[in-house]
């Protein structure tokens, strides 16, 4: 995606909390938030396919970021939110996040920085904002989304 | 005029009488006398040029026209039907088809004009007022004589006219040779176009091509069988010539000699009755070269190479069902009561506080019920309207088969019954093909060659039967033949050597699992490959379109008798009939379809056999399946309770599911899972929304067994 921007262009994020740290999600992917509510297993699935919901008559599969990333599994609380999310290649899912805190604009010149990281979950992300002085992780969703070879 | 909004109706009308004129033709076949048939294909042919002329679709008018003529002069008594004429009537209806295709994905219909078959049926007519009434293949035969009597020197039937005679003259006059040539390209050649391009280049470096057959425009088309001839004005002599054409690889043969204008002529007259004009021969010359050269070949070849045109387009028309006008009065009947219903529940809700509670609840359960009655109806209605009978594809096969026996050189003959089952539209569209497949796998694998067949001491001809019924929620087709079997040996032999399997798993393999290798991708045991089968993309595409739909294959077969192919398809894809159950506190679907019964087991009546849980029901022993260990889930139950076993039933096979609890029947809708996770579990065939929201999900029964 980020090739194709123009210079100077500004991209929207919402900004997540998994644990302490703070990741955006590119707005254009997400289709709804919805509040936690109960997830139908579905059997011999990996761990971070939790299941699936019931959104507005439509079914969709739900799955833990936190598990993808390889973190501790999720706690909800009052403040976990579903995040439903439209991709091409994989249709409508579900992601489970700790919060939901606020949408950002970043500037894709100024404010997104592309680092080659080399821990773990480096390939989770597309690259990092700098925004009000802290830092947001990017994360490219394809990638969370994609299955492990 | 617009017609774009008849065009729907034209396509579904062509179709029907396109699909009509087939069946006809081929009962015309076997009973060449009968006058309803005659009359029948008269009236849908004459159906379907008005049609095609409303629409403006000049070319398929004309082609119905004059099969209309043939078939006018057949029911005046003027023509006798011969076998010659059924063909080309066929290849009449396959041209038409490949129009209607035209039309339905790009709105045109294309620019074939299909001359050679519009003159083989002048011929047909012009035979009998020329009283000679010869069958056609015995005029095929003459021209073909004919042509191999100037020794494959084609260029000999190169009609000139006055214009060209005067620059050949001119050209003689000069000292320039004139050379006719005739070049061939081998069979295996699959760009003639190409290669005939090459010559072209390579005789125009010598010389100058005046005159070619088929146009210059045909050959580039590629509309030419095997061979075209030119006439070229050179300096250089025959050998040469003959080099040059002979450096461009991929041709078979090429034939040159200096052209004799008194020769040419002669040829002419002695081909077109005396008082030929010579402007009219010009004329024939565009009709009748690709005819003498081509003969009938070329008309599928240029039909094919327009089909795969205008493919990859959407279609420009969607996808219709015809209904039955009473299915929609039940349908808007339903609707009413639907809405009374509703009407009801809100006075009983609205009348709760005025009642006592114990009342005005009795009066709401009331109108519950009612309202289930009438949503089922409605649910019923719907998938009827949804259905049609499975006639629409099965109809094509006799054709088919027809074609099949000439091509195979083996006498068959299909049978087939229950062509009045109904199906979802959406799966009898798609159960096409793979019907088809069963259908030639049947006809070319299975049955045996005419010697093998009186050594077995079978009937000279071989059958093949496809019937159709309905078993509870499913609708089962089975392909059948009497023919060779499946050889299990032979596959067992042929997976080794492909490495499919070990010598020591072969060993261990029951018959089943042989058979069932015959449903990997490209596994087929052909020793020959035809056209008609033999690539081993059959079985698998088989296999994986009926599952696509939700359905199953089954093969039985006994060597040297014949084998059997069930085709088993759910009657309807949405909404199903289905049993609530719990197991391990979640709650899971089955489909009531494939449950036979209901028992109550105690623990110790399980047994085990082979180290499997099994229980004696009743005489027969079915294996048990814990549900919970399959679906890794802890069951709510002890150990010493009773368990609640479900038998259900796949084919001829039984298992007993174990569940902790029953919900009771209910009517769910099906929803897929979503992109992600559909077709990841095997035992899950989807999902469903509960009255409360919830999701719950369907269990495969078939699956699990």
């Amino acid at each position: 995606m980020d090739e194709l921007r123009v210079a100077g262009e500004t991209t929207q994020y919402i900004v997540i909390k998994l644990g302490q740290e703070q990741y955006g999600i590119d707005i254009r992917y997400i289709d709804n938030i919805v509040r936690m509510q109960h997830i139908t297993r579905v059997p011999k699935m990996p761990a971070y396919l939790k299941g699936v919901i019931n959104l507005r008559g439509e079914v969709i599969p739900i799955m833990s970021i936190r598990l993808k990333m390889g973190l501790s599994a999720d706690e909800e609380t009052k403040a976990t939110r579903i995040i439903i999310i439209k991709l091409e290649q994989y249709g409508t899912i579900g992601m489970i996040v700790d919060e939901v805190k606020e949408v950002v604009t970043l500037d894709t010149d100024t404010q997104v920085e592309k680092i080659a990281y080399d821990k773990d979950d480096s390939n989770f992300l597309q690259g990092v904002g700098k925004y009000d002085g802290g830092l947001i992780s990017l994360l490219d969703l394809n990638a969370v989304v994609q299955e492990k070879v | 005029m617009d017609v774009s909004q008849y065009l729907e109706i034209f396509l579904d009308e062509t179709t029907e009488h396109l699909q009509n004129l087939n069946t006809q033709i081929l009962e015309l076949e076997q009973d060449s006398e009968n006058m309803d048939t005659i009359n029948e294909i008269f009236r849908a042919a004459h159906s379907l040029k008005g049609m095609a002329g409303t629409m403006g679709y000049k070319r398929m008018q004309t082609l119905t026209h004059d099969m209309e003529n043939v078939f006018s002069e057949v029911r005046n008594g003027t023509i006798k039907v011969k076998a010659g004429m059924i063909d080309i009537l066929f290849q009449c209806l396959d041209a038409l088809e490949e129009y209607t295709t035209n039309i339905r994905e790009t709105g045109d219909e294309g620019t074939n004009e299909n001359a050679p078959l519009i003159k083989m049926l002048n011929d047909v007519l012009n035979n009998t007022s020329g009283a000679k009434e010869q069958p056609e293949k015995e005029e095929v035969k003459k021209s073909e004589a004919e042509t191999d009597a100037n020794g494959g020197k084609k260029w000999l039937d190169i009609k000139l006219n006055s214009s060209d005679r005067l620059v050949i003259g001119e050209a003689q006059k000069q000292g320039k040779k004139v050379f006719g040539v005739t070049v061939k390209v081998q069979e295996s050649c699959l760009l003639k176009a190409a290669r005939a391009f090459l010559v072209f280049k390579a005789i125009e470096e010598l010389g100058e091509v005046i005159i070619s057959s088929p146009s210059a425009q045909d050959i580039e088309d590629e509309r030419f069988e095997l061979d075209f001839s030119l006439v070229v004005i050179t300096d250089v002599d025959v050998d040469k010539l003959l080099g040059a054409i002979n450096n461009v690889s991929e041709i078979d043969t090429a034939v040159a000699d200096l052209i004799n204008l008194d020769s040419m002529q002669s040829n002419e007259e002695r081909k077109s009755s005396a008082d030929h004009a010579e402007n009219t021969a010009k004329n024939e010359v565009k009709a009748a070269g690709p005819a003498v050269s081509g003969q009938t070949a070329v008309a599928p070849a240029a039909d094919k190479k327009q089909a795969a045109k205008p493919s990859g387009g959407k279609p420009v028309v969607n996808r219709t069902v015809r209904v039955d006008i009473e299915k929609l009065d039940v349908l808007m009947n339903l609707v009413s009561e639907l809405i009374i219903a509703k009407n009801s529940l809100v006075a009983a809700s609205t009348g709760t506080s005025a009642k006592s509670g114990a009342a005005a609840q009795s009066g709401v359960n009331e109108q519950i019920e009612y309202l289930e009655s009438v949503t089922t109806n409605l649910h019923e209605s719907v998938m009827k309207v949804r259905m049609v009978p499975i006639e629409s594809v099965v109809n094509k096969f006799p054709r088919m088969i027809r074609d099949l026996s000439k091509k195979l050189d083996k006498k068959m003959e299909l049978y087939m019954s229950g062509e009045e089952t109904e199906l979802d539209r959406t799966v009898v569209d798609e159960i096409g093909d793979p019907l088809m497949h069963l259908l030639r796998n049947s006809a070319d694998h299975g049955l045996e060659s005419a010697e093998l067949r009186a050594q077995r001491g079978k009937p000279p001809v071989g059958s093949i039967w496809l019937d159709a019924y309905q078993d509870g929620n499913n609708v089962v087709i089975e392909v059948r033949d009497d023919g060779n079997g499946i050889d299990t040996q032979s596959v067992k032999q042929k997976a080794i050597e492909r490495g499919t399997i070990t010598q020591e798993q072969a060993a261990n393999m029951s018959e089943k699992e042989i058979i069932d290798l015959l449903f990997l991708p490209s596994f087929s045991t052909a020793k020959q490959v035809t056209d008609v089968s033999g690539r081993g993309v059959g079985l698998d595409v088989v296999k994986s379109k009926i599952e696509a739909l939700s359905g199953e294959v089954e093969v039985k077969s006994k060597y040297g008798e014949g084998s059997t192919w069930i085709v088993r398809l759910p009657l309807t894809l949405a909404i199903i009939q289905s049993l609530m159950v719990v197991i391990g506190g979640e709650k899971y679907a089955i489909s009531l379809g494939s449950i036979q019964t209901i028992e109550d087991v105690l623990p110790e009546d399980i047994k085990l056999v082979q180290n499997k849980e099994v229980i004696n029901l009743r005489g027969s022993v079915i294996p048990i399946i814990r549900l919970d260990k399959e679906l890794d889930v802890e069951s709510a139950k002890g150990k010493d309770e009773n368990m609640i076993v479900i038998i259900a039933k796949k084919g001829d096979k039984t298992a007993g599911f174990v569940v902790d609890e029953l919900l009771g029947q209910q009517e769910i809708v099906i929803k897929s899972m979503g992109k992600y996770i559909d077709n990841k579990c095997k035992l899950i065939s989807g999902a469903t929304i509960l009255g409360d929201g919830e999701v719950a999900l369907i269990l495969d029964a078939n699956a699990l067994i």
